[in-house]
């Protein structure tokens, strides 16, 4: 329990340090990489190209393992459907993230140095994630 | 089309270290690095899985405000954005995330990482729909 939290710490940390680094907690430095008709920045495609070179590469040989380091088995989603979940929600997170330049990892990394924009963007976050997760068990209850 | 402030070296340290994160946590813990997940489950708080997601969310900003305290670069503020679509772009970022069960992280590194077809399909929607929103928003209404 204490190796995994720890392991998690680091982990945290490591993603932390990266997305400082790689400009990702500036939302003009994200909105330029969206915008095609404006001066065009590419630099968020070497972000996600870099990190997923790399878990490309990592998990193949982590997954071969019968478990991980601290634990007894992987925890690793089974879904595999392409249902209107997945698309319409990945359509609704696409349209808040193009008004706004802020993806869920850098809103909480912008907890570091927080300004005006953190206090507004990431109580909205939090709340529309809430409100998903309510209609989702109303739902199931009705 | 016109190219600028383009970052690569930084972009790619930084994109190697993201995935070095990702590649860490599942190695150690089993766990997939979602930031969406990880921040939505907390509550209702679970005994298990409660701690290390506090953790790791503790280490992502610290490890961002090391950054900032050794090379600075913290942002600013946008004088001008609007704060009601700030609020609106945060609404349907919790939300559609929660829905489609994982964001840039969970879906685009890991889900990539994996293999997954759900998580391409996810990846592809979120960014062509980024790409639309950001010239109606910009260049349609004027917005920056």
């Amino acid at each position: 329990m204490i190796a995994r939290v720890l392991a998690a710490l680091a982990a945290g940390a490591l993603f932390g340090l990266g997305l400082a680094a790689a400009q990702m907690t500036q939302p003009s430095k994200v909105l330029g990489f969206l915008d095609f008709a404006g001066a065009w920045d590419p630099s968020l495609l070497f972000v996600l190209g870099g990190a997923v070179t790399v878990t490309l590469v990592s998990f193949r040989f982590i997954l071969r393992r019968k478990a991980p380091l601290f634990d007894e088995h992987f925890h690793l989603s089974t879904k595999t459907a392409i249902d209107p979940q997945l698309l319409i929600g990945s359509a609704l997170f696409g349209i808040g993230w193009g008004i706004s330049g802020y993806c869920p990892s850098p809103a909480i990394a912008a907890l570091a140095a927080p300004n005006s924009e953190t206090w507004i963007f990431l109580p909205a976050m939090l709340v529309g994630a809430g409100l998903q997760r309510w209609l989702a068990s109303w739902r199931k209850k009705a | 089309m016109q190219v600028s402030n383009f970052t690569p070296y930084s972009a790619l340290i930084g994109g190697l270290l993201i995935g070095s994160a990702a590649s860490v946590l599942l190695w150690l813990t089993g766990r997939i690095a979602g930031v969406s997940g990880v921040v939505s489950r907390l509550l209702p708080w679970s005994a298990s899985e409660g701690a290390w997601r506090l953790a790791f969310l503790f280490g992502l900003v610290a490890g961002a405000a090391a950054y900032y305290a050794f090379w600075g670069g913290a942002p600013l503020a946008r004088a001008t954005f609007p704060g009601w679509l700030l609020a609106l772009g945060g609404l349907l970022v919790g939300f559609g995330t929660s829905l489609a069960g994982g964001c840039t992280s969970g879906h685009g590194v890991c889900g990539l990482g994996r293999l997954s077809l759900r998580s391409l399909v996810a990846t592809l929607v979120f960014l062509g729909i980024g790409i639309v929103t950001v010239f109606v928003v910009r260049h349609l209404a004027g917005i920056q």
